[in-house]
Formats: structure tokens, C-alpha cells, sequence
């Protein structure tokens, strides 16, 4: 059996906010028609977690689900959980029109951890994306691109953002992270 | 800079976050058409200064398709509506009247 890693073994950089790659993550991709009567209860059944609206993320345990678009969420749950939670859910969602698919292994997942104006800078350099305290908040949920690829991004709490990413690119996205925290980068847009 | 908002999710971006998709409301036509009807659906395009209707897709945010009325000389964007719709709803063409009076495009108007 072959040992697990993940995208940049869990590397991490101090600038004007600590970068780090945060290991392996769980992840599972589900898609179905939230409409349908009884989606969100087997949802519910096998994940203990409710479907969260428009752009947002809920997070409860060590579990979150997070909006991708109408019709899919991206499951997040320990690493090696996520076998299990992927059977639970097919069982769970039988018969109905849906796609489970593990795709832990095929993301990486980056942290951001430091003040949140900086923060908030950091990120407003790479997508765009208003950051502005008012216009963005923990608990929102956001698909975009990040300089060239597509990655997404939420505010676990003020000053704690996660950054997802396919792992292919995870070296240019953790590059990107590092170049817009570099030292003496600051711009101070946000601070009050 | 174009700013667009995808009816889909909601997300109100600039262009760089989606990706256009071509004219809007073509129709296909396809096996059984003349020869003429099929250049003019794969060639004939309207080329406006102005008012037009566009495809684009938000493609590093939720995936999905819609249509745009914008105008071509501003990047003024009137209105983003479903791309499940043959032609643009009735709002929109109201939209379009309040800001550019006797505007055509195509059949509609």
C-alpha cells in the first residue's frame, strides 16, 4: 500500500502572512438537484450536515460542506475518512440522480493565517474579488481565479482564510500566495 | 472593464472571471437546411456598435452558462438573464429601451 502525501508535504512561509499547504484534506464532490424532494435529507443522513445556500460554507465538526454552483458542494472531511463518507453517501443517495466522487488526492488545500486587513490584501491581489470587510465575511464561499488558474476561497474566521486549488497547480498557487505575502509588499488598502 | 453579474450564483465579477460564449439566440440550423441557411448560422454574425446579446459562461466560478445584454461602444451591461430562454425576457428589453430609445438587434427590438 502506498503512502499518502500531499501536494507540497505541508511547506509553509512567513511573510506578512504565514502560507501553509495543509496537508492531506479529505475532499468529496457531490453533485445533484437540490430542488429534488429528500436530496438535502440523504445529504443530511450521511454527512450530518445541511446543504449551505448561495456562496456560502457551514462547517461543524471536523466536517464543511461548501457551495461550488447550483448544482454541486465540495464535502470536506479528515483525509481518511473520506472513503467512507463517499459509500455512505452512495448508499445514502440511491436511486436518485447524483455523482460522489472522492477527490481528495486531485485538490490541495493552502492556509492563511495572519492579521485580516493584510490578509484580506494578500488575497485581493491574486483574485478579483472584492475583500472589503463589509462585502466579504466568514461563512461566504468563493469560486474564482487566482491570477491563472481557478481556485477557491472562504474565511474560517477574521484573519483565517483556506485556499483551494487542483493539485497540479498547488506549487504555482503556493508560489502566488508567497510572492503577494512577501515582505515590504504591503499596501495597507484595508486598514482602518 | 466589463463588469458582470452571473445570474447563476449571484456573483457580481469582471470579465477576466468568465468567458465569452459568442452571439446569443442563434438557431441552429443544422441536416436539411439549405446550404445558405447553414453558412449564415455558422458565418453570419451581427457585428453592433452598441446593443448586443452575448453567451458567456462564468467559468472560474460556478460553471454555468448565461446570456448578457450589454452594449458594445460602453461595456454598459444592461441586464443578465438565463441562458434556458430563445430570446431575452421582457424586463431586460425594457432595460434596454430606458437607456438606448428605438435600439434593434436582429428580430428583436
Amino acid at each position: 500500500m502506498s503512502e499518502a502525501q500531499s501536494a507540497l508535504r505541508g511547506t509553509w512561509h512567513k511573510g506578512l502572512v504565514t502560507v501553509a499547504e495543509a496537508g492531506l484534506q479529505g475532499m468529496i464532490t457531490l453533485r445533484g438537484q437540490t430542488g429534488e424532494a429528500g436530496f438535502a435529507d440523504a445529504v443530511k443522513q450521511a454527512t450530518g450536515l445541511d446543504l449551505p445556500d448561495t456562496r456560502t460554507i457551514v462547517a461543524a465538526d471536523k466536517r464543511a460542506i461548501a457551495w461550488m454552483s447550483p448544482d454541486e458542494w465540495l464535502l470536506m472531511c479528515p483525509y481518511e475518512d473520506a472513503h467512507d463518507m463517499v459509500a455512505g453517501l452512495r448508499a445514502a443517495l440511491a436511486g436518485r440522480h447524483h455523482l460522489v466522487e472522492n477527490v481528495s488526492d486531485a485538490r490541495a488545500m493552502f492556509t492563511l493565517d495572519g492579521d485580516d486587513a493584510t490578509l484580506r490584501e494578500v488575497l485581493a491581489k491574486l483574485a478579483p474579488v472584492d475583500l472589503h470587510p463589509e462585502r466579504f465575511g466568514p461563512g461566504e464561499m468563493r469560486r474564482t481565479r487566482f491570477a491563472q488558474v481557478p481556485g477557491a476561497f472562504w474565511l474560517t474566521a477574521p484573519g483565517a482564510a483556506r485556499v483551494v486549488c487542483f493539485r497540479s497547480v498547488a506549487q504555482y498557487m503556493y508560489d502566488l500566495l508567497c510572492v503577494a505575502s512577501s515582505e515590504g509588499s504591503a499596501v495597507g488598502y484595508f486598514k482602518p | 472593464m466589463l463588469i458582470l453579474e452571473c445570474p447563476c450564483c449571484g456573483v457580481r465579477g469582471e470579465e477576466t472571471e468568465f468567458h465569452g460564449g459568442g452571439e446569443a439566440h442563434i438557431k441552429r440550423s443544422g441536416p436539411g437546411s439549405s446550404d445558405e441557411a447553414f453558412h449564415d448560422y455558422l458565418f453570419a454574425k451581427e457585428n453592433p456598435r452598441g446593443v448586443h446579446f452575448e453567451r458567456w459562461r462564468h467559468v472560474y466560478g460556478c460553471g454555468k452558462w448565461f446570456h448578457a445584454a450589454r452594449c458594445t461602444q460602453t461595456l454598459e451591461v444592461f441586464g443578465t438573464y438565463s441562458a434556458q430562454t430563445t430570446e431575452p425576457p421582457q424586463d431586460i428589453k425594457d432595460k434596454i429601451s430606458a437607456r438606448r430609445p428605438g435600439w434593434t438587434w436582429r428580430e428583436f427590438a
